[in-house]
């Protein structure tokens, strides 16, 4: 299955078994971290969230939160207009 | 001491009654709460109407006239510059509307929704004639100088607002 459904996104979200979409588009600060915050316990610890945002602020904030709380993002990259976050929980 | 588990604090003091002050005091607090902090704010003077419900208040004339006069709650918060009698904050909220910002109430409600902790100072509450119960669910009973420098001085991160 790898490398068939997405062309367009990084070798590396291929390959991440996704566990939670997030749709953050139209949302500005502070929501999509707090979206992020609020949905990391809907998946395990180890489960990844992919979140879309369209707030460029969101490139510094999730990270950051990420940071704050002892989570990981994956990757984070802009595709287009949006930016696009995969989040691991890590506890 | 409460918690030793690390978890980061942030405590705020909410003086400022002004719509583009309390977007930054509950943005901010949101903020923290979401990035796992415990977080306090002491709302006192112009600022007790950020967590007041939309009912009359005061027991004496200048009681009542100050209830009168700044009455109602939180969507009533005016910018601190334009004004003009309301029309400011109509222009605000129209620009905020356009750009996807969520509303003060929005930010407020969810601020209790995080489990920010929210307190009237009690002095102002008793200069003001503003009792408890004109306040949204959620905020905790009135404390005064003493519990905020307390949660102060256990805090990282101190802000007046």
């Amino acid at each position: 299955m790898p490398g068939a459904a997405r062309e367009k996104g990084s070798t590396m979200s291929e390959e991440i078994k996704v566990d939670l979409e997030l749709d953050l588009k139209g949302l500005l600060c502070p929501l999509p971290m707090v979206k992020v915050s609020q949905n990391i316990t809907n998946v395990p610890v180890g489960g990844v969230i992919r979140a879309v945002a369209t707030d460029p602020g969101s490139m510094a904030d999730i990270p950051a939160w990420a940071k704050s709380t002892g989570n990981e993002v994956l990757s984070a990259e802009k595709q287009g207009n949006e930016f696009v976050f995969l989040v691991k929980r890590v506890k | 001491m409460p918690e030793e588990n690390g978890q980061k604090k942030l405590a705020m003091v909410v003086m400022s009654g002004d719509m583009d002050k309390l977007f930054g005091a509950f943005i901010i607090a949101n903020g923290a709460a979401a990035m796992g902090m415990e977080v306090t704010m002491f709302f006192t003077f112009w600022g007790l109407r950020a967590i007041k419900k939309d009912v009359g208040t005061g027991k004496t004339l200048f009681g009542r006239m100050l209830g009168m006069m700044y009455g109602g709650d939180i969507s009533k918060a005016n910018p601190s510059k334009f004004s003009f009698g309301g029309l400011g904050r109509w222009m605000f909220n129209k620009m905020m509307g356009a750009h996807n910002v969520a509303k003060l109430t929005e930010l407020r409600d969810m601020a209790v929704q995080l489990g920010v902790n929210m307190y009237g100072c009690q002095m102002s509450m008793d200069v003001m004639e503003i009792p408890q119960e004109a306040f949204i669910d959620g905020v905790k009973e009135p404390v005064g100088v003493g519990f905020f420098l307390l949660k102060a001085q256990d805090a990282d991160i101190t802000l007046f607002i």
